[in-house]
Protein backbone atom coordinates (compact mmCIF):
# COMPACT_ATOMS: atom_id res chain seq x y z
CA UNK A 1 0.00 0.00 0.00
CA UNK A 2 1.33 3.59 -0.81
CA UNK A 3 2.24 5.43 2.04
CA UNK A 4 0.16 8.84 2.33
CA UNK A 5 -0.57 11.69 4.43
CA UNK A 6 -3.36 12.25 5.65
CA UNK A 7 -4.55 16.25 6.46
CA UNK A 8 -7.78 16.35 8.26
CA UNK A 9 -8.11 19.88 7.89
CA UNK A 10 -8.65 19.12 4.22
CA UNK A 11 -10.81 16.63 4.54
CA UNK A 12 -13.01 19.03 7.33
CA UNK A 13 -12.66 21.81 4.69
CA UNK A 14 -15.23 20.69 2.33
CA UNK A 15 -17.97 20.76 5.17
CA UNK A 16 -20.41 23.25 6.03
CA UNK A 17 -20.47 24.07 9.54
CA UNK A 18 -22.33 27.29 11.85
CA UNK A 19 -19.79 27.59 14.41
CA UNK A 20 -21.60 28.48 18.04
CA UNK A 21 -18.71 30.92 19.13
CA UNK A 22 -17.69 30.85 22.62
CA UNK A 23 -20.34 27.89 22.65
CA UNK A 24 -18.59 24.72 22.30
CA UNK A 25 -20.63 21.48 22.73
CA UNK A 26 -18.09 19.27 23.93
CA UNK A 27 -16.09 20.30 27.29
CA UNK A 28 -13.50 18.44 29.01
CA UNK A 29 -12.94 17.63 32.51
CA UNK A 30 -10.19 19.23 34.53
CA UNK A 31 -7.40 16.39 34.84
CA UNK A 32 -3.92 15.75 35.99
CA UNK A 33 -3.59 12.99 33.20
CA UNK A 34 -5.77 11.45 30.90
CA UNK A 35 -7.63 8.39 30.91
CA UNK A 36 -6.63 5.78 28.22
CA UNK A 37 -10.33 6.74 26.64
CA UNK A 38 -9.31 10.22 26.68
CA UNK A 39 -6.10 9.80 25.26
CA UNK A 40 -7.41 7.49 22.71
CA UNK A 41 -9.86 10.28 21.29
CA UNK A 42 -6.38 12.28 20.28
CA UNK A 43 -6.60 9.65 17.36
CA UNK A 44 -10.09 7.99 17.16
CA UNK A 45 -11.78 11.40 16.39
CA UNK A 46 -12.43 11.33 13.14
CA UNK A 47 -12.50 15.19 13.29
CA UNK A 48 -9.32 15.04 14.83
CA UNK A 49 -10.70 17.63 17.81
CA UNK A 50 -9.09 16.30 20.63
CA UNK A 51 -4.87 17.57 21.15
CA UNK A 52 -2.94 16.55 23.95
CA UNK A 53 -1.55 20.06 24.90
CA UNK A 54 2.22 20.62 26.53
CA UNK A 55 1.09 19.53 30.06
CA UNK A 56 0.08 16.52 28.82
CA UNK A 57 -3.41 17.10 29.42
CA UNK A 58 -6.10 16.50 26.64
CA UNK A 59 -7.82 19.49 25.24
CA UNK A 60 -10.87 19.40 22.97
CA UNK A 61 -11.59 22.16 20.03
CA UNK A 62 -15.02 21.24 18.74
CA UNK A 63 -15.06 23.65 15.64
CA UNK A 64 -14.49 20.73 13.15
CA UNK A 65 -16.63 18.35 15.04
CA UNK A 66 -19.18 16.28 12.99
CA UNK A 67 -21.36 15.05 16.08
CA UNK A 68 -20.63 11.25 15.49
CA UNK A 69 -20.63 10.98 19.15
CA UNK A 70 -17.67 8.58 19.35
CA UNK A 71 -16.19 10.47 22.25
CA UNK A 72 -19.35 10.21 24.32
CA UNK A 73 -19.70 6.83 23.78
CA UNK A 74 -15.62 6.45 25.01
CA UNK A 75 -16.00 9.54 27.60
CA UNK A 76 -18.96 10.23 28.58
CA UNK A 77 -19.97 7.61 31.34
CA UNK A 78 -16.71 7.81 33.03
CA UNK A 79 -17.10 11.93 33.45
CA UNK A 80 -14.01 12.71 31.07
CA UNK A 81 -15.88 14.70 28.86
CA UNK A 82 -19.69 16.73 28.76
CA UNK A 83 -21.54 16.15 25.32
CA UNK A 84 -24.66 18.29 24.44
CA UNK A 85 -25.98 19.20 21.24
CA UNK A 86 -24.97 22.37 19.48
CA UNK A 87 -28.01 24.80 19.77
CA UNK A 88 -30.50 24.79 17.05
CA UNK A 89 -29.31 25.57 13.55
CA UNK A 90 -25.52 25.34 14.97
CA UNK A 91 -22.98 22.57 14.38
CA UNK A 92 -21.92 20.80 11.35
CA UNK A 93 -24.70 20.93 8.56
CA UNK A 94 -24.28 17.94 6.29
CA UNK A 95 -24.86 18.81 2.32
CA UNK A 96 -25.46 15.30 1.17
CA UNK A 97 -25.03 13.10 4.53
CA UNK B 1 -44.94 26.08 28.90
CA UNK B 2 -46.66 27.48 26.45
CA UNK B 3 -50.63 27.00 26.47
CA UNK B 4 -50.99 24.77 23.40
CA UNK B 5 -50.83 21.51 23.74
CA UNK B 6 -50.09 18.61 20.69
CA UNK B 7 -51.26 14.73 20.32
CA UNK B 8 -47.98 14.32 19.96
CA UNK B 9 -44.19 15.33 20.13
CA UNK B 10 -41.53 13.66 17.19
CA UNK B 11 -37.69 14.83 18.19
CA UNK B 12 -35.79 14.11 15.17
CA UNK B 13 -36.58 14.43 11.58
CA UNK B 14 -34.26 11.44 10.13
CA UNK B 15 -35.92 8.26 8.85
CA UNK B 16 -37.92 7.32 12.05
CA UNK B 17 -39.16 10.26 13.16
CA UNK B 18 -40.90 11.42 9.82
CA UNK B 19 -42.41 8.56 9.27
CA UNK B 20 -43.90 8.21 12.99
CA UNK B 21 -44.54 12.29 11.95
CA UNK B 22 -46.13 11.18 8.54
CA UNK B 23 -48.24 8.55 10.08
CA UNK B 24 -50.33 10.24 12.98
CA UNK B 25 -50.41 13.66 10.91
CA UNK B 26 -52.11 11.41 8.23
CA UNK B 27 -54.18 9.94 10.58
CA UNK B 28 -55.56 13.60 12.16
CA UNK B 29 -53.62 13.97 15.23
CA UNK B 30 -51.88 17.31 15.88
CA UNK B 31 -48.53 16.61 15.49
CA UNK B 32 -45.24 18.98 16.21
CA UNK B 33 -41.77 17.52 14.91
CA UNK B 34 -38.79 19.24 16.29
CA UNK B 35 -35.60 19.16 14.52
CA UNK B 36 -32.63 20.67 15.96
CA UNK B 37 -30.52 20.97 12.13
CA UNK B 38 -30.98 23.97 10.13
CA UNK B 39 -32.56 21.89 7.52
CA UNK B 40 -34.34 17.78 7.82
CA UNK B 41 -31.06 15.73 7.02
CA UNK B 42 -28.95 18.22 8.03
CA UNK B 43 -27.82 16.29 10.72
CA UNK B 44 -28.04 12.84 9.53
CA UNK B 45 -25.61 10.15 7.31
CA UNK B 46 -26.32 7.65 5.96
CA UNK B 47 -24.45 4.75 3.26
CA UNK B 48 -27.21 4.95 1.77
CA UNK B 49 -29.22 2.68 0.52
CA UNK B 50 -33.24 2.60 0.64
CA UNK B 51 -35.64 -0.46 0.57
CA UNK B 52 -38.59 0.88 -1.73
CA UNK B 53 -40.74 -1.50 0.57
CA UNK B 54 -41.17 0.05 3.50
CA UNK B 55 -41.23 3.22 2.30
CA UNK B 56 -44.04 2.13 0.01
CA UNK B 57 -46.28 1.09 3.24
CA UNK B 58 -45.79 4.60 4.46
CA UNK B 59 -45.82 6.81 0.89
CA UNK B 60 -47.00 4.49 -1.66
CA UNK B 61 -46.40 6.91 -4.90
CA UNK B 62 -42.96 7.71 -3.55
CA UNK B 63 -41.75 6.83 -6.75
CA UNK B 64 -43.11 9.71 -8.45
CA UNK B 65 -41.40 12.70 -7.00
CA UNK B 66 -38.78 11.30 -4.22
CA UNK B 67 -34.86 12.41 -5.07
CA UNK B 68 -33.82 8.82 -6.13
CA UNK B 69 -30.50 8.26 -7.33
CA UNK B 70 -30.04 4.81 -8.67
CA UNK B 71 -31.76 1.81 -8.85
CA UNK B 72 -29.77 -1.66 -7.97
CA UNK B 73 -28.55 -3.84 -10.45
CA UNK B 74 -25.98 -5.74 -8.62
CA UNK B 75 -24.39 -5.94 -5.17
CA UNK B 76 -20.47 -7.13 -4.72
CA UNK B 77 -19.08 -8.75 -1.65
CA UNK B 78 -15.56 -8.53 -1.67
CA UNK B 79 -13.36 -10.19 1.19
CA UNK B 80 -10.24 -8.18 1.02
CA UNK B 81 -6.37 -8.70 1.29
CA UNK B 82 -3.80 -5.61 0.69
CA UNK B 83 -3.64 -6.39 -3.20
CA UNK B 84 -6.63 -8.16 -3.66
CA UNK B 85 -9.78 -8.81 -3.36
CA UNK B 86 -12.19 -12.33 -3.91
CA UNK B 87 -15.99 -11.29 -4.55
CA UNK B 88 -18.82 -12.99 -5.09
CA UNK B 89 -21.00 -10.53 -7.56
CA UNK B 90 -24.91 -10.57 -8.02
CA UNK B 91 -26.35 -9.05 -10.96
CA UNK B 92 -30.06 -9.56 -12.22
CA UNK B 93 -31.99 -8.49 -14.87
CA UNK B 94 -34.90 -9.04 -12.67
CA UNK B 95 -34.02 -5.63 -10.88
CA UNK B 96 -34.76 -3.59 -13.99
CA UNK B 97 -38.29 -3.72 -12.64
CA UNK B 98 -41.30 -1.20 -12.98
CA UNK B 99 -41.13 -0.85 -9.67
CA UNK B 100 -37.82 -1.67 -8.17
CA UNK B 101 -36.88 -2.69 -5.03
CA UNK B 102 -33.90 -0.71 -3.80
CA UNK B 103 -32.29 2.57 -4.64
CA UNK B 104 -29.17 4.63 -3.35
CA UNK B 105 -30.11 8.37 -1.81
CA UNK B 106 -29.00 11.26 -0.91
CA UNK B 107 -29.90 12.08 2.62
CA UNK B 108 -30.37 15.28 2.88
CA UNK B 109 -31.79 15.04 -0.50
CA UNK B 110 -34.25 12.57 0.95
CA UNK B 111 -34.63 13.94 4.47
CA UNK B 112 -35.82 16.91 3.08
CA UNK B 113 -37.99 15.09 0.57
CA UNK B 114 -39.76 13.35 2.96
CA UNK B 115 -40.51 16.30 5.71
CA UNK B 116 -42.19 17.95 2.54
CA UNK B 117 -44.60 14.89 2.74
CA UNK B 118 -44.90 14.82 6.87
CA UNK B 119 -45.59 18.91 6.23
CA UNK B 120 -48.23 18.66 3.88
CA UNK B 121 -49.52 15.50 5.87
CA UNK B 122 -50.69 18.22 8.38
CA UNK B 123 -47.43 18.04 11.17
CA UNK B 124 -46.11 21.32 11.63
CA UNK B 125 -42.23 20.95 11.93
CA UNK B 126 -40.13 23.08 13.59
CA UNK B 127 -36.10 23.66 12.57
CA UNK B 128 -32.89 24.78 14.16
CA UNK B 129 -34.61 23.69 17.79
CA UNK B 130 -32.80 21.92 19.82
CA UNK B 131 -35.02 19.31 22.65
CA UNK B 132 -32.73 19.88 25.99
CA UNK B 133 -34.65 18.06 28.48
CA UNK B 134 -38.02 16.00 28.54
CA UNK B 135 -40.60 17.64 30.44
CA UNK B 136 -42.31 15.09 32.94
CA UNK B 137 -44.87 15.50 35.62
CA UNK B 138 -44.81 14.93 39.85
CA UNK B 139 -44.98 10.93 39.00
CA UNK B 140 -42.36 11.16 36.25
CA UNK B 141 -44.92 10.90 33.11
CA UNK B 142 -43.75 12.43 30.36
CA UNK B 143 -45.86 15.53 29.26
CA UNK B 144 -44.12 17.40 26.95
CA UNK B 145 -40.19 18.79 25.96
CA UNK B 146 -38.03 21.86 26.75
CA UNK B 147 -36.47 23.75 23.99
CA UNK B 148 -33.64 26.04 23.39
CA UNK B 149 -35.54 28.19 20.77
CA UNK B 150 -39.43 27.49 21.86
CA UNK B 151 -39.91 26.89 24.89
CA UNK B 152 -42.02 24.29 27.17
CA UNK B 153 -44.20 22.37 25.00
CA UNK B 154 -47.00 20.36 26.22
CA UNK B 155 -47.81 17.22 24.57
CA UNK B 156 -49.85 13.47 25.41
CA UNK B 157 -47.02 11.29 23.98
CA UNK B 158 -43.15 12.17 22.93
CA UNK B 159 -41.92 9.97 20.12
CA UNK B 160 -37.95 9.75 20.46
CA UNK B 161 -36.95 9.48 17.12
CA UNK B 162 -33.55 11.46 18.71
CA UNK B 163 -31.25 8.79 16.71
CA UNK B 164 -28.14 6.97 17.62
CA UNK B 165 -26.81 9.53 20.19
CA UNK B 166 -30.16 10.50 21.42
CA UNK B 167 -29.28 12.23 24.81
CA UNK B 168 -33.07 12.76 25.82
CA UNK B 169 -33.42 9.32 26.46
CA UNK B 170 -30.26 8.33 28.20
CA UNK B 171 -30.42 11.83 30.29
CA UNK B 172 -34.23 10.57 31.61
CA UNK B 173 -32.52 7.54 32.80
CA UNK B 174 -34.55 5.08 30.06
CA UNK B 175 -31.69 4.01 28.59
CA UNK B 176 -28.21 3.71 28.94
CA UNK B 177 -25.14 5.49 26.32
CA UNK B 178 -24.65 2.38 24.04
CA UNK B 179 -21.51 0.81 25.33
CA UNK B 180 -18.35 1.39 22.47
CA UNK B 181 -18.55 -2.04 21.47
CA UNK B 182 -22.66 -1.80 20.75
CA UNK B 183 -21.91 0.95 18.27
CA UNK B 184 -19.62 1.22 15.11
CA UNK B 185 -17.79 4.46 13.85
CA UNK B 186 -18.43 5.16 9.98
CA UNK B 187 -16.22 7.98 8.08
CA UNK B 188 -17.49 8.02 4.58
CA UNK B 189 -16.75 10.65 1.61
CA UNK B 190 -18.83 11.86 -1.09
CA UNK B 191 -16.70 11.27 -4.42
CA UNK B 192 -18.44 13.35 -7.53
CA UNK B 193 -17.50 11.94 -10.97
CA UNK B 194 -19.54 12.53 -14.40
CA UNK B 195 -22.35 10.13 -15.37
CA UNK B 196 -21.32 8.89 -17.73
CA UNK B 197 -17.82 7.99 -15.78
CA UNK B 198 -19.90 6.02 -13.29
CA UNK B 199 -21.67 4.36 -15.61
CA UNK B 200 -18.55 3.47 -17.82
CA UNK B 201 -16.92 2.02 -14.95
CA UNK B 202 -19.27 -0.06 -13.66
CA UNK B 203 -21.13 -1.27 -16.34
CA UNK B 204 -24.35 0.49 -15.81
CA UNK B 205 -26.86 2.14 -18.11
CA UNK B 206 -29.79 4.41 -17.72
CA UNK B 207 -30.19 5.22 -13.94
CA UNK B 208 -29.22 1.38 -13.31
CA UNK B 209 -26.69 1.56 -9.94
CA UNK B 210 -24.04 -0.91 -8.39
CA UNK B 211 -22.92 -1.14 -4.61
CA UNK B 212 -19.43 -2.93 -3.04
CA UNK B 213 -19.50 -4.00 0.18
CA UNK B 214 -15.80 -5.02 1.55
CA UNK B 215 -14.64 -6.70 4.67
CA UNK B 216 -10.58 -8.11 5.33
CA UNK B 217 -7.36 -6.77 6.48
CA UNK B 218 -9.10 -2.86 5.15
CA UNK B 219 -10.31 -2.71 8.89
CA UNK B 220 -6.39 -4.15 10.17
CA UNK B 221 -7.93 -6.49 12.32
CA UNK B 222 -10.87 -4.89 13.81
CA UNK B 223 -14.68 -5.96 12.92
CA UNK B 224 -15.59 -3.81 10.16
CA UNK B 225 -17.21 -3.18 6.42
CA UNK B 226 -15.98 -0.58 3.68
CA UNK B 227 -18.85 0.26 1.11
CA UNK B 228 -18.74 1.99 -2.22
CA UNK B 229 -22.07 2.72 -3.50
CA UNK B 230 -22.80 4.42 -7.07
CA UNK B 231 -25.04 7.44 -6.85
CA UNK B 232 -25.85 9.29 -10.26
CA UNK B 233 -23.39 12.15 -10.43
CA UNK B 234 -21.05 10.47 -7.06
CA UNK B 235 -19.46 7.97 -5.34
CA UNK B 236 -20.26 7.27 -1.70
CA UNK B 237 -17.45 5.46 -0.22
CA UNK B 238 -16.96 4.82 3.56
CA UNK B 239 -15.61 2.29 5.87
CA UNK B 240 -17.08 1.47 9.39
CA UNK B 241 -15.65 -0.19 12.47
CA UNK B 242 -16.30 -1.24 16.52
CA UNK B 243 -15.54 1.97 18.22
CA UNK B 244 -13.96 -0.35 21.28
CA UNK B 245 -11.79 -1.72 18.21
CA UNK B 246 -10.78 1.74 17.47
CA UNK B 247 -10.10 2.42 20.97
CA UNK B 248 -8.33 -0.45 21.51
CA UNK B 249 -6.10 -0.65 18.49
CA UNK B 250 -5.78 3.27 18.53
CA UNK B 251 -6.44 3.17 14.59
CA UNK B 252 -7.07 6.82 12.80
CA UNK B 253 -10.65 6.66 11.24
CA UNK B 254 -9.62 8.73 8.29
CA UNK B 255 -6.12 7.38 7.59
CA UNK B 256 -8.34 4.18 7.51
CA UNK B 257 -10.49 5.16 5.03
CA UNK B 258 -7.60 6.79 2.70
CA UNK B 259 -5.96 3.57 3.19
CA UNK B 260 -9.45 1.74 1.58
CA UNK B 261 -9.55 4.68 -0.81
CA UNK B 262 -6.02 3.76 -2.08
CA UNK B 263 -6.54 0.23 -2.29
CA UNK B 264 -5.48 -1.27 -5.88
CA UNK B 265 -9.20 -2.48 -6.33
CA UNK B 266 -10.67 0.48 -5.11
CA UNK B 267 -8.70 3.50 -6.62
CA UNK B 268 -9.00 2.74 -10.16
CA UNK B 269 -12.66 3.24 -9.42
CA UNK B 270 -13.09 6.22 -7.85
CA UNK B 271 -10.34 7.84 -9.73
CA UNK B 272 -10.17 11.76 -10.80
CA UNK B 273 -13.07 12.22 -8.52
CA UNK B 274 -13.72 15.50 -6.60
CA UNK B 275 -14.15 15.17 -3.09
CA UNK B 276 -17.11 17.27 -1.57
CA UNK B 277 -17.87 16.30 2.14
CA UNK B 278 -16.77 13.97 4.48
CA UNK B 279 -18.82 12.41 7.41
CA UNK B 280 -18.76 10.73 10.29
CA UNK B 281 -21.89 8.92 11.87
CA UNK B 282 -22.44 5.86 14.96
CA UNK B 283 -24.21 2.99 13.67
CA UNK B 284 -26.11 0.58 16.59
CA UNK B 285 -24.42 -2.80 16.14
CA UNK B 286 -25.83 -4.72 19.29
CA UNK B 287 -28.17 -6.17 17.61
CA UNK B 288 -31.14 -8.20 19.26
CA UNK B 289 -29.66 -8.11 22.52
CA UNK B 290 -29.05 -3.81 22.84
CA UNK B 291 -32.71 -3.14 22.04
CA UNK B 292 -33.59 -0.96 25.22
CA UNK B 293 -36.90 -0.06 27.10
CA UNK B 294 -39.33 1.13 24.07
CA UNK B 295 -41.89 2.89 25.53
CA UNK B 296 -43.08 4.48 29.22
CA UNK B 297 -45.38 6.91 30.68
CA UNK B 298 -46.15 9.20 27.90
CA UNK B 299 -42.52 7.98 25.38
CA UNK B 300 -42.15 5.94 22.90
CA UNK B 301 -38.49 5.42 21.01
CA UNK B 302 -37.86 4.66 17.31
CA UNK B 303 -35.11 3.89 15.08
CA UNK B 304 -31.63 4.34 15.81
CA UNK B 305 -32.08 5.79 18.83
CA UNK B 306 -33.53 2.28 19.83
CA UNK B 307 -30.42 0.63 18.24
CA UNK B 308 -32.93 -1.01 15.24
CA UNK B 309 -30.70 -1.60 12.82
CA UNK B 310 -29.46 -4.99 11.42
CA UNK B 311 -25.91 -5.52 11.11
CA UNK B 312 -25.53 -8.68 8.96
CA UNK B 313 -27.73 -7.09 6.05
CA UNK B 314 -26.68 -3.22 6.58
CA UNK B 315 -30.10 -2.51 7.13
CA UNK B 316 -31.02 0.06 9.52
CA UNK B 317 -32.75 2.82 7.90
CA UNK B 318 -35.79 0.82 6.64
CA UNK B 319 -36.51 -0.42 10.35
CA UNK B 320 -35.95 3.39 11.33
CA UNK B 321 -38.68 3.82 8.71
CA UNK B 322 -41.23 0.60 9.93
CA UNK B 323 -40.81 1.03 13.90
CA UNK B 324 -41.39 4.69 13.69
CA UNK B 325 -44.36 4.13 11.41
CA UNK B 326 -45.85 1.54 13.80
CA UNK B 327 -44.83 3.90 17.16
CA UNK B 328 -47.26 5.85 14.81
CA UNK B 329 -49.81 3.62 14.43
CA UNK B 330 -50.11 2.57 18.12
CA UNK B 331 -50.19 6.40 19.07
CA UNK B 332 -53.13 6.66 16.65
CA UNK B 333 -54.92 3.34 17.57
CA UNK B 334 -54.65 4.41 21.45
CA UNK B 335 -55.89 8.04 20.58
CA UNK B 336 -59.11 6.89 18.58
CA UNK B 337 -59.56 4.43 21.77
CA UNK B 338 -60.02 7.74 23.94
CA UNK B 339 -57.44 6.44 26.16
CA UNK B 340 -54.69 7.91 27.80
CA UNK B 341 -50.46 7.86 26.75
CA UNK B 342 -49.88 5.72 29.34
CA UNK B 343 -47.10 2.71 29.74
CA UNK B 344 -49.06 0.45 29.75
CA UNK B 345 -51.16 1.32 26.38
CA UNK B 346 -48.47 2.21 24.50
CA UNK B 347 -47.06 -1.19 25.03
CA UNK B 348 -49.22 -1.91 22.44
CA UNK B 349 -46.21 -0.47 20.13
CA UNK B 350 -43.99 -2.89 21.36
CA UNK B 351 -46.03 -5.74 20.77
CA UNK B 352 -46.74 -4.43 17.28
CA UNK B 353 -42.70 -3.87 16.69
CA UNK B 354 -42.29 -7.60 18.47
CA UNK B 355 -44.60 -9.05 15.45
CA UNK B 356 -42.94 -7.62 12.78
CA UNK B 357 -40.12 -8.03 10.58
CA UNK B 358 -38.04 -5.66 12.44
CA UNK B 359 -37.50 -7.50 15.70
CA UNK B 360 -37.84 -10.80 14.17
CA UNK B 361 -34.56 -10.17 11.96
CA UNK B 362 -32.74 -8.73 14.76
CA UNK B 363 -33.75 -11.86 16.86
CA UNK B 364 -32.69 -14.15 14.36
CA UNK B 365 -29.42 -12.79 14.19
CA UNK B 366 -28.47 -11.90 17.93
CA UNK B 367 -25.10 -14.06 18.70
CA UNK B 368 -23.69 -12.55 15.41
CA UNK B 369 -22.34 -9.23 17.31
CA UNK B 370 -20.58 -11.36 20.13
CA UNK B 371 -18.93 -13.55 17.55
CA UNK B 372 -17.68 -11.07 14.92
CA UNK B 373 -16.77 -9.15 17.51
CA UNK B 374 -14.47 -11.45 19.74
CA UNK B 375 -13.15 -13.10 16.76
CA UNK B 376 -12.40 -9.76 14.94
CA UNK B 377 -8.69 -10.78 13.37
CA UNK B 378 -9.55 -14.41 12.34
CA UNK B 379 -13.00 -13.19 10.66
CA UNK B 380 -11.49 -9.60 9.05
CA UNK B 381 -7.88 -10.83 8.88
CA UNK B 382 -6.78 -14.48 8.86
CA UNK B 383 -9.48 -15.87 6.76
CA UNK B 384 -9.66 -12.67 3.63
CA UNK B 385 -6.10 -13.80 3.39
CA UNK B 386 -6.60 -17.19 3.16
CA UNK B 387 -9.28 -17.07 0.66
CA UNK B 388 -7.17 -14.67 -1.26
CA UNK B 389 -4.41 -17.04 -0.91
CA UNK B 390 -6.23 -19.86 -2.39
CA UNK B 391 -7.96 -17.98 -5.08
CA UNK B 392 -4.82 -17.04 -6.61
CA UNK B 393 -3.31 -20.54 -6.10
CA UNK B 394 -6.19 -21.81 -7.83
CA UNK B 395 -5.83 -19.36 -11.14
CA UNK B 396 -2.33 -18.86 -11.47
CA UNK B 397 -0.84 -21.40 -13.59
CA UNK B 398 2.61 -22.23 -13.09
CA UNK B 399 3.97 -25.83 -14.14
CA UNK B 400 2.65 -26.89 -10.15
CA UNK B 401 0.47 -30.02 -10.22
CA UNK B 402 -2.78 -29.19 -9.17
CA UNK B 403 -3.07 -31.83 -6.18
CA UNK B 404 -0.19 -29.89 -4.98
CA UNK B 405 -1.31 -26.60 -5.82
CA UNK B 406 -4.71 -28.07 -3.41
CA UNK B 407 -2.87 -29.42 -0.76
CA UNK B 408 -0.73 -26.02 -0.47
CA UNK B 409 -4.33 -24.35 0.07
CA UNK B 410 -5.66 -27.38 2.60
CA UNK B 411 -2.05 -26.87 4.40
CA UNK B 412 -2.14 -23.28 4.72
CA UNK B 413 -5.95 -23.22 6.55
CA UNK B 414 -4.56 -25.90 8.80
CA UNK B 415 -1.68 -23.72 9.46
CA UNK B 416 -3.20 -20.62 10.34
CA UNK B 417 -6.71 -22.00 11.98
CA UNK B 418 -5.98 -25.59 13.11
CA UNK B 419 -8.22 -28.00 11.94
CA UNK B 420 -10.19 -27.91 15.02
CA UNK B 421 -9.93 -24.00 15.09
CA UNK B 422 -11.64 -24.32 11.47
CA UNK B 423 -14.58 -26.60 12.61
CA UNK B 424 -15.26 -24.46 15.53
CA UNK B 425 -15.58 -21.25 13.53
CA UNK B 426 -18.02 -23.22 10.99
CA UNK B 427 -19.98 -24.32 14.19
CA UNK B 428 -20.30 -20.80 15.34
CA UNK B 429 -21.27 -18.81 12.39
CA UNK B 430 -23.58 -21.70 11.47
CA UNK B 431 -25.19 -21.37 15.14
CA UNK B 432 -25.20 -17.55 14.52
CA UNK B 433 -26.68 -17.12 11.42
CA UNK B 434 -29.58 -19.94 12.20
Amino acid sequence: MRASVVRIEDKLYQNRYLVDAGRPHIKVRQHQSPSPNLLALTVVCPANCYQVNEDGQVEVTADGCMECGTCRVLCEESGDIDWSYPRGGFGVLFKFG
Amino acid sequence: MTEEKFDAIVVGAGMAGNAAAYTMASRGLKVLQLERGEYPGSKNVQGAILYANMLETIIPDFREDAPLERHLVEQRFWLMDDTSHTGMHYRSDDFNEPTPNRYTIIRAQFDKWFSRKVRAAGAIVLCETTVTELARDARGKVIGVHTDRAGGIRADVVVLAEGVNGLLGTRAGFRKVPKPEAVALAVKEMHFLPEEVIAERFGLTGDQGCVIEAAGTISRGMAGLGFLYTNKESISLGIGCLVSHFAASLESPYALLDAFKDHPSIRPLIAGSEIKEYAAHLIPEGGFKAIPQLFGDGWVVVGDAAQLNNAVHREGSNLAMTSGRIAGEAIATIKSRKRPMTRDNLSLYKSMLDKSFVVGDLRKYKDMPALLHTNSRNFFITYPRLLSQAAQNFVRVDGTPKIEKERATKAAFIKARSRWGLISDAVRLALAWR
